[in-house]
């Protein structure tokens, strides 16, 4: 099998390709979004932090 | 062992030992997708009547699982923690809501995709089909139930009763294509005799399968570490770790 055959999906390349490109895209949001609410927190924190230190 | 759970118990030793498990579990995630997607997209053989469109299979069927899976767990943990008011069930539950309403939107789609060539139709309104859009409703309107309340607490109460009552829902799903008349094929693996599918088909499926299941474990244990970070965010473990960053 070659790779152009690979990539055609014997014509069902639209959907079958769309499909697995949706599931990359929904699998990464997945990872992303709680390490960027992560990081926003921790910033919001540490804001938290240094304001408390300035002012006791 | 009863130590064990004693310490996951505290969102202290939960934070932590999350974080030890998070790249194992990922990395496992990641080894199971590559098995699946080689065997799925390459090894598997083209079906006799589909063609190559069946291979849509290998995510749309596992996701499928996976939006049934995570909301049994969402209601089950919702259930613990208003039984026996464990903190760290209710952020299972609702760091559980938009993971599986992203699966529940993926079978969704994805069967749409796979229907426009097979049926003609990209939707219809049939009983899996609406059974799984009413999923996808039901995850949502925990997500924006425990939003609209400000109260942590309040709000896990409030959620999990919601993701409780909406049980009702999965065996409806799970049934729906043996109690009505539906286009949507029949189960071909979890029949009692032997799954109507060839073993090259299975294997690619059950090891998709296998990579959602840790995939979900991974990002629940992120986002439930999040989730324990902001609830905690006043006692002297949390300022401690935030003045070390």
């Amino acid at each position: 099998m070659n790779l152009n055959e690979f990539l055609h999906m014997g014509g069902y390349a639209a959907y079958v390709w769309s499909s697995y490109g949706l599931a990359a895209v929904v699998l990464a949001a997945n990872v992303l979004a709680p390490m960027r609410q992560r990081r926003r927190l921790l910033r919001r924190l540490a804001q938290r932090e240094r304001r408390a230190r300035r002012n006791p | 062992m009863k130590r064990f759970f004693h310490q996951l118990g505290s969102p202290k030793h939960f934070y932590r030992i999350a974080g030890r498990w998070i790249p194992w579990l990922g990395l496992a995630c990641v080894l199971f997708l590559l098995a699946g997607l080689y065997q799925g997209l390459v090894v598997a053989p083209t079906d006799y009547q589909q063609g190559d469109s069946y291979r849509i299979m290998f995510v749309h069927v596992p996701a499928a699982w996976m939006s049934l899976f995570i909301y049994v767990v969402m209601a089950a943990a919702g259930a613990i923690g208003l039984i026996w008011h464990m903190k760290l069930a209710e952020v299972v539950a609702i760091a559980s809501a938009p993971i599986g309403a992203s699966f529940t939107f993926l079978a969704l789609v994805t069967g749409s995709i796979w229907g426009k060539p097979m049926w003609g139709a990209w939707w219809v309104w049939d009983a899996r089909l609406t059974s799984e859009l009413i999923l996808l409703f039901l995850y949502l309107g925990v997500i924006a139930l425990h939003n609209a309340v400000e109260d942590k607490r309040t709000a896990a109460r409030a959620t999990s009763i919601l993701a409780i009552v909406g049980v009702v829902n999965i065996p409806i799903i799970h049934y729906s294509v043996e109690w009505w008349n539906t286009l949507h094929q029949g189960p071909t693996v979890t029949k009692f005799d032997a799954p109507s599918i060839d073993m090259r088909m299975l294997i690619p499926l059950l090891l998709m399968a296998v990579a959602f299941k840790l995939f979900y474990a991974t990002v629940l244990l992120m986002r439930a570490r999040v989730e324990v970070l902001e609830r905690e965010r006043n006692t002297r473990w949390v300022r401690e770790l935030v003045s070390q960053s």
